[in-house]
This record gives structure tokens, sequence and C-alpha cells, in this order.
């Protein structure tokens, strides 16, 4: 290879395109086609009384108006519950349009099919529904309490109640030297891509065909759903992600109630039928994360090493569970971080409240549960008076020990089994990086100009690449086009070029050869979709299996033709050569000629692989007993358990000792994400991960009042981070490849999101003397902290007080230095 | 039976054509461009204003098409992303695209991820280094900050307006240059 391709920064193959215009996300294709608005509910709880569309049915351009009566067979009935769990064990689903009852804002009543959105929605606005409202159930603590019921066959609001132990939680608590307890409480934050949510759908009548284009994660997932619920062979359906404006989890999630009515109505009236989300509808109608109270419980000794970890947590699910209790699984295992508990025990309880329901959102209830551990480490540290850094190292598990086994099912129902990773490293990495051992002086720098700063780190590790499969097909065309396809979708993570970049490397061509589509069903249909940081991990491998294989056969052909021994062949730039002899050698385009035995010459080079070219053994088929025509190749990859990245980031704040406000002076991050395809989008991955999680951190939040209405549902109020909000990110990465896989790959996607309230809570902590145990935080809150913190409602922290006695024992010293500056 | 719309006849010029359609009188400028001229480079990421991703150049200034009327626009000239590959200083990649300063910095920049949003911002720094044309880091950071990116964490978008700035003088120089030989 003269360039090398795997682990370089390559610029985007898609890039040219989308920076002119050319990209084609779901709202950009279906010029022609009807337009489908949605009737919502006003009420976060109540009964539907009536539906009057009579003043809607004669607004020009409608052509049709459906509420649930109208739903046949299997479209009237409840949504899939996706991921079933034995714990599970009150799991509700809602109903494309909403049957006699609501049970959040936003919850889809009426359809209204039409020309255009334009005359959709002023039919909308004609529709009276009447209700009978229900008192809501709004927030953690009311679900709780159970006095009031979101679903009145759901005792306790408790969808899912769960617990997990190892070792004996008691027995450890009871002998630790040291306990604390911890009350935690993490706020709703959204995905929010800029994108939202949309389906487009063409029935052909003639050959009773849908063709679905979903902004989705998983054109597989969509495709199988509405395939069963519109009773259609899945034969019959094929379902394609265009180009698709962020998910960041929210788009995994189907099918949507829109994903079944619109491909419906588009059989029903013949016309293909087009839904586009809003801004509001995304707010009301898709799906937030993050809500839950913890209670963390820590057992410790002198050294600050963990000898017992019992927590309880309590997570908002929303209105339903399709999604099923995947995000408070992950809490509950992914909590651990790099660090060895002792003994464990986590409980929580799933929630039903009367609210957007709850589905995985990047970090996917990753960054509660480092929240917790994080608090925990920092509390501790605290206790001891042992430096933040120190204690986390006490507890780190170290490589010696990998692969580390928790003794914890994680999500995907395999055991919690660490493969690599280097947290040593990775400390001593951060630590360096944002100057841990000189912040001292810094601060003490800082706090003479009269400023208040801080200091805060954050440790996580993530389960990325779980099943249980992708997989890859490659076929090399005789022109020498390489075309690559899986079955995953993109929503902006350049999977068009590391995969090319991948498949460039293990087949020897060049970049620009290689062509690679993603989410078409047509082109792969067995796949699970995008989440979890598994693209890489998944698709890559599968895809570099699958080269492997067309390599191998590529040189079989090859060899035969030229007549050598395939181990003396090597394939650079597209061309098959011998070794040492370049000039005996032949293009992957004329072997691709070759692979393909044929009847009919469609062009001058195709002439080679006709019956009267060449010699042949007349013994033997033109098409050997184990072999297929063509040079393609496929494989799958599915890998016995997740492959597990780590992160360490810290962050400098300032606070305004008058305003409160908060900002974020630096910002630093070390990743291991294994080997990198692409170190330039790796990078970018964790730039907006961490991005997201300033906004989760210090703005964003889901403002519902008391009667379950969301007071914020626009980009106005609900405060996505400007670049105005974001610090300059500072990076360094770690390579520790995963012995799982064949490139030695972790996922990227979510890390940036996870610690970063764990890293501000901790550096506002830092900079205030007193305790941070609420996130987001906004200047108001951190004012109010500081109102309490004064009126002795909040402990000081034991460092404060600490540094506070150190001081008046130096001021004599400190002022003496004053003076002689 | 409601009364069919009145249609109004609007004539813009659109990345240097002149295009008319009859439209209703809400018909907002954003949806002309994408749905009525077919233009669908222009993305809407909030109708209310706020994301920025439906920017386009209203005369040269930038402008949230989501935010004023198709009507409104009669007689103006628009230049929508479809059109800022035809700059005078754009150029041709080895894929075929013809990309300005501005687009060619993203690309080299990984100054975009999912690219919904991208459009708005390239509108917006194109009218930007028009007025501002070496900014320093802060300035390009403000200049972006009224647009809304939920992937890229904006550090590789301040960077690619640097990185415009540079390719835009560079171009220059060298249009220059090729003047003088001339």
């Amino acid at each position: 290879m003269t360039t090398q391709m795997f682990g370089a920064p390559i610029r985007r193959k898609e890039d040219p395109r989308l920076v002119s215009g050319g990209g084609r996300y779901l709202d950009d294709l279906g010029h022609d086609a009807l337009a489908a608005a949605f009737v919502r509910s006003p009420h976060a709880h109540a009964r539907i009384v009536e539906v009057d569309a009579g003043d809607a049915v004669d607004v020009e351009g409608v052509v049709g108006i459906y509420v649930h009566e109208d739903l046949p067979g299997r479209i009237g009935e409840p949504l899939p519950l996706l991921i079933p769990h034995p714990t599970l064990t009150h799991g509700r689903t809602g109903y494309a349009l909403a049957r006699d009852e609501v049970n959040h804002v936003g919850e889809p009543v009426v359809m209204v099919v039409a020309t255009d959105r334009y005359v959709a929605e002023d039919a909308c606005q004609r529709i009276r529904v009447t209700y009978e409202q229900l008192p809501p159930v709004v927030g953690i603590d009311a679900a709780r309490e159970g006095a009031l019921l979101v679903h009145d066959d759901v005792p306790g609001n408790i969808a899912a109640h769960m617990l997990q132990e190892v070792g004996d939680v008691e027995s450890a608590l009871a002998a630790s030297p040291h306990t604390l307890t911890l009350e935690l409480d993490i706020e709703r934050s959204a995905c929010t891509p800029m994108e939202g949510r949309g389906v487009y759908a063409r029935w052909d009548d003639e050959r009773r065909e849908l063709r679905l284009w979903s902004s989705t994660q998983t054109s597989t997932g969509v495709r199988a759903a509405v395939a069963a619920k519109l009773d259609l062979p899945l034969a019959k359906v094929e379902c394609i992600a265009p180009d698709v404006g962020g998910g960041f989890g929210v788009k995994i999630v189907h099918p949507w109630p829109e994903e079944v009515l619109v491909p419906w109505a588009a059989r029903l009236l013949g016309r293909p039928v087009k839904f586009t989300e809003d801004r509001r509808e995304h707010f009301i109608s898709a799906a937030h994360e993050r809500g839950q109270l913890q209670t963390v419980t820590v057992g410790f000794d002198d050294d600050g090493r963990l000898l017992a970890l019992d927590v309880k947590f309590w997570h908002d699910n929303g209105a339903y569970t399709p999604y099923g209790i995947i995000v408070p699984i992950i809490t509950s295992t992914q909590l651990l971080g790099p660090y060895k508990p002792g003994a464990y025990r986590c409980e929580f309880w799933s929630l039903y409240t009367n609210t957007v329901l709850v589905t995985p959102y990047r970090g996917a209830g990753r960054p509660q549960g480092c929240f917790a551990m994080e608090r925990a480490m920092d509390a501790i540290a605290d206790e001891l008076g042992i430096d933040r850094t120190e204690v986390r190292s006490r507890n780190f598990i170290l490589p010696s020990q990998m692969p580390y086994d928790h003794g914890l099912l994680f999500q995907d129902g395999r055991p919690l089994k660490y493969d690599s990773g280097d947290f040593p490293a990775s400390l001593a990495k951060i630590k360096a990086l944002v100057g841990w051992d000189d912040f001292a002086a810094y601060r003490v720098e800082a706090e003479a100009e009269g400023r208040r700063v801080g200091l805060g780190i954050g440790c996580y590790v993530e389960g990325t690449g779980v099943g249980p499969y992708e997989g890859g097909h490659i076929q090399i065309e005789t022109s020498g086009r390489v075309n690559v396809s899986t079955g995953l979708t993109s929503q902006g993570q350049g999977h068009e070029t590391v995969f090319a970049q991948i498949v460039a490397e293990e087949l020897g061509v060049r970049l620009e050869d290689v062509h690679v589509t993603t989410g078409d069903t047509r082109k792969m249909a067995y796949a699970v979709g995008t989440f979890a940081s598994r693209a890489a991990v998944m698709s890559g491998s599968a895809i570099a299996l699958a080269a492997r294989n067309v390599r191998a056969k590529a040189l079989r052909i090859a060899a035969d033709a030229l007549e050598v021994s395939p181990q003396d062949l090597e394939i650079v730039e597209g061309t098959v050569r011998v070794k040492g002899a370049p000039a005996t050698s032949m293009s992957l385009g004329t072997v691709s000629v070759l692979s393909n035995p044929l009847r009919y010459a469609f062009d001058e080079a195709a002439q080679a692989a006709t019956q009267f070219a060449g010699t042949f053994d007349p013994d033997k088929p033109p098409v050997a007993e184990d072999d297929e025509p063509g040079l393609e190749g496929r494989d799958f990859y599915s890998p016995t358990q997740a492959t597990f990245a780590n992160g360490m980031h810290a962050a400098i704040v300032e606070t305004d000792p008058v305003t409160a406000e908060i900002r974020i002076l630096r910002y630093c991050v070390v990743h291991d994400c294994g080997t990198m395809i692409n170190p330039m989008i790796v990078e970018g991955q964790v730039h907006g991960g961490v991005a997201q999680g300033v906004g989760g951190a210090l703005y964003e939040r889901m403002a519902y009042d008391e009667s379950g209405q969301l007071l914020n549902a626009s980009f106005m109020d609900f405060l996505v981070p400007y670049a105005s909000e974001v610090p300059t990110i500072e990076t360094d990465h770690l390579e520790t490849p995963s012995p799982l896989n064949p490139l030695g790959i972790k996922g990227a996607g979510e890390a940036g999101c996870i610690p970063v309230s764990a890293v501000i809570a901790s550096a506002i902590e830092d900079a205030e003397g007193f305790p941070i145990s609420r996130m987001p935080i906004s200047p108001n809150d951190l004012w109010e902290l500081r109102r309490q913190h004064a009126a002795g409602e909040i402990p000081s922290l034991h460092r404060a007080t600490r540094s506070a006695a150190r001081d008046a024992g130096t001021t004599e010293a400190t002022e003496a230095k004053e003076t002689t500056a | 039976m409601t009364d069919v719309e009145a249609l109004h006849d609007v004539t813009v010029t659109v990345n240097g054509v002149r295009r008319t359609a009859a439209v209703p009188a809400r018909r907002l400028l954003s949806d002309f461009l994408r749905h009525d001229l077919r233009l669908t480079g222009t993305h809407v990421g909030c109708e209310h204003g706020v994301c920025g991703a439906c920017t386009v150049l209203v005369d040269g200034a930038p402008m949230r098409s989501c935010l004023m009327f198709a009507v409104s626009a009669q007689q103006h000239e628009i230049t929508t992303v479809e059109g800022l590959g035809s700059a005078p200083d754009a150029r041709v990649t080895p894929t075929g695209e013809s990309l300005s300063p501005v687009q060619q910095a993203f690309a080299e920049c990984h100054g975009l991820q999912c690219g919904f949003c991208t459009p708005g911002f390239l509108t917006t720094i194109t009218a930007y280094l028009q007025e501002n044309p070496t900014p320093t880091s802060e300035q390009a950071r403000e200049a972006i900050s009224g647009n809304l990116c939920r992937c890229t964490g904006y550090q590789n978008i301040v960077k690619s307006v640097l990185r415009a700035a540079e390719i835009t003088a560079e171009r220059r120089a060298e249009a220059e240059g090729d003047g003088e030989t001339a």
C-alpha cells in the first residue's frame, strides 16, 4: 500500500455531497406525496370522550381523517414491546392512535392526510376532541408515591423492579470502617437531532409492494415491524434510511406511530404519503431520557478503597415502555465504571409517569450511572482528605486484571466482562493534560484576583458494540468499482468513509473506488441498527471479514489465471500482482470478469469470460460446486459480548461570586476506544458528545409543570448549547485494542457525553466548597444552593473546612508574600 | 366547504436563475425553496428562527427562510447552499462538486457530521467572511453562535471558518497572480 488507509485522518467521502446541498434527508424526498399531520393530546392524562371532525372533512385538500376505530387488525393493536425482560412485569405500549385514553401531552389521537402540510394542519385545527381529564402523575416523587396511577392496572406505577447483587452488601457495609450515603437527582433531557423524525411511504398497487423511507436508526427493524403491522410478506416491504439528520438514540425506537400509520394510509389511499415531524412534535411526541433519583451508599476503608456499594434508583420511564428497561439496566451496570466495587447491590424501580416516553439518548443511562459513581468517589476523597484522583486510582481495575468479570448481566443479556483497558495510563494522561497537580497554584492566583475556580474529574467505562450481529457484503464490478453494503444506518458518523477505509486497507484498493451503502434493506436485509456505539465494531468487523473473503477469492482466481500460487500475490491499488514481479498482474476488474463465467459478452473486457475464450478443464463445471459466480463476499460478525471503551474527563470551571454564572474555562478528554479507524472522525464524535454533555450539565432540562405540560417545548426555551456555550475541547487518546474483534476496535459514539455532568458537578463543588448532588445546574440553582449553604442547610465540604483551617495557619506567610510582591 | 386559497405569483432570482411559482400568501420561503422550487439543500430544523439551519442569503444578507414568507421575497435575489458552488472562487473537486472556500473548508476540517444544519452555517459564514475576511478564533466562534449544531460541538466549525478565510485569501492571491500573468 502506498497510502495508509486504516487509522489515518482521511477526509470524509460524504462531505462534498453534503456541503453542496446534495444531501437527501427524509423531507427532501417525495415532493408528490400527501402530507400527514396529527391532532395530539393537549392533556397529560385523559379519557377521550368524543372526536368531532365535522368541520374538518370539508377543508379543501383533505383526503382522509382517521381515529383509532378506523385502524383495522394489527394496526389497531398496541405497538410492540421491543425488548421484553423478565423483570418488566408491567410493560405497556401505546397505540398508533390513542384508544380511549391518552397518557401524555403529544400522544397522537387523530391523523389527517391532505394535499400538503398547511392544509393538513388547517384540518387538525378544526377537529374538536372532547376529553375527560384524569389526574396526571408527573415527576418521580409522584410516581413513587403511587397515590395516582398512570395505568389503572399497574400498581405503584412500577413497570419493572430489578435487583442485581454480587457479594453480600449488607455485611460488607456493616464491616466497613466508613460509610457515606448520597441522594442524587438527574433531570430529563433529550436527543433533539436537528432533523426530527419522518417517514415517507409509496405503495405499488400492481405489485402489492410497499417501499418506505424513514429517518431511522434501524431500517431492518422498521421494515419487519411495518410488515408485521400491515400483514405484508417481508418480501413485499423495503425500507431505506436516507441521509439522516442526527439520531442520538431517539430514532432507534420503532415503529413510531407514524411509521405504522403513514404506510397504512399510503396503501389505503393508493398514493404516496409523508410525515415530517416538526420541532414542537419532537419535544412532546418523540422521547426523552435521563430522569432518575438515586440513593448511593458506599462503604470504604481508611485508604478510600470500596468495600461495598449499595445503589437504589428510581427511573422515570414516561408513559410507555416500548424500548423495555434498557436505560436503567445500563445505569445499574455501567455505574461501576473503571472500579472494583467490593460487594455490589443495585436495585431499581422503573416508573410510569404521564410524560413523553423515555428511551435511550446518547449515553443511554450511563451519564446517570457515572454521575452516581463519580459523586461517590469525590465524596470518599473529601471524607478522607485524599486527592480525588488518588482515591480513583486505588479502586481501579488494573490492566493485569483484564478481562475483568463483574459477575453481572449487561444490557445485551451477556456478562459484564471488561475486555481490556489501561485505567492508570488514562488517569496519568488526563492529569497531565489538565495540569491536575498545578491546579492548586492556579487557584491561589485566581483567588488573589477575586475569582472562584474549581477542578473536576470524571471516569467512565462504556460497553460498546453489543450484538447480536451485523453483516457486510462486498462486490467488485468488472470496472474495478467496489460496492460495500451493510444494513445498519448512518446519522452523521462518517460510515461511508470509515467502512471504505477498512475495505481499502483489507482489499488493497483505492479509497475512491469504494462505495458504501448503509441502511437499505434492498442491499442488506440482515441487520440490527445503529445504537450503543456499535457501528464501527459490528459492521466494521463484518465488512473486514467480508473483505478478507473477497480478497481470498480474488487471489485464487488471479493465481489460476496468472499460473502462480496465491501466496505469491499481493493486491496494490486495485491490481493483483506477483510480489517482486509487479509486471505480472491483472486488475481486480479483470478478476471480476473471470469470476463470472459468461455466455454473453456485454463489452470487450467481458469477452475473456465467455465460453469459447481461454482454456478450461472439460471435467469441471464453469462454477465449481462449492463456489458462486461473481467477485463478491459476505460475512457477519457476532461477538459473544460487548467490548468496553473507557475515558476520563477533567474540567476547570469558574463560578461568578456575585451572579453565580458558571463558565467552563477548560475541558479535557482522554479517550480510549481501542484501535481508531479514523482519528479525525473519532475526535469529532468526542466533541459532539461533550457538547451534548455540557448541555445536559448546564442548560437542558424538560420543564414539566404539575399538570404535565412541557413548558419549554421549543429551541427558544430548551437550551441546546450554541458555540458560545461549548468550551474548547482538548483531547488525548489511548489505543488499547479490543481482543474481541478482528480490528481491535471499540465504539466511540456515545463516550463524549457520559461523564460531563459528573465532571462539571465535581468542578463546581470544588469551586464552591459544598456538595453538588443535582444536575443540570443553572446559575439560579447555584445561587439558591449558596443561599442554603450560607444558612447552614447544606454542609461544607470537608476540604473547604480543612483548607480554611490551613489558610488560618498560613495567613502570615501569605501576607508576607503579598507584601514582597 | 372552505375557500380555495388565493395564489400569488412569486418571482425571485435564486442562485442567479429567475424562478416563478404561484403560491399561497402564507407559504414560507423555506417551503417555497424546498418544495416549490425543489431546492432541498436548505433545511428546516425548528420552524421558529432559533436553529438557523434554514438560513439563506437574501440580497447577500443571511436570513432565516422559515421566518419569511415567499411573497416577501418577491423580486429579491436569493442564494441557497446549492448556489454557493457557483461563486467565482469556487473550485471543482476530484469528485466533481464545485466548492466555495467555505464549503471546501468544512470538508477539510470535518466541520460537519450529519450535515443537516450545515447549509445554514455555510450561508451564514459566507456572508460573514465577506464583511470580516480575517477573523480571529474568538470572532469566528461569535460569528457562528446563532446557529445550532447537535453533532460537532462546534470545534471544527470554528476551525472551518478560519480555514475558509485562508482558502479565500489563497484563491484571491492565485487569481491576482493569474491576472498579472495575463
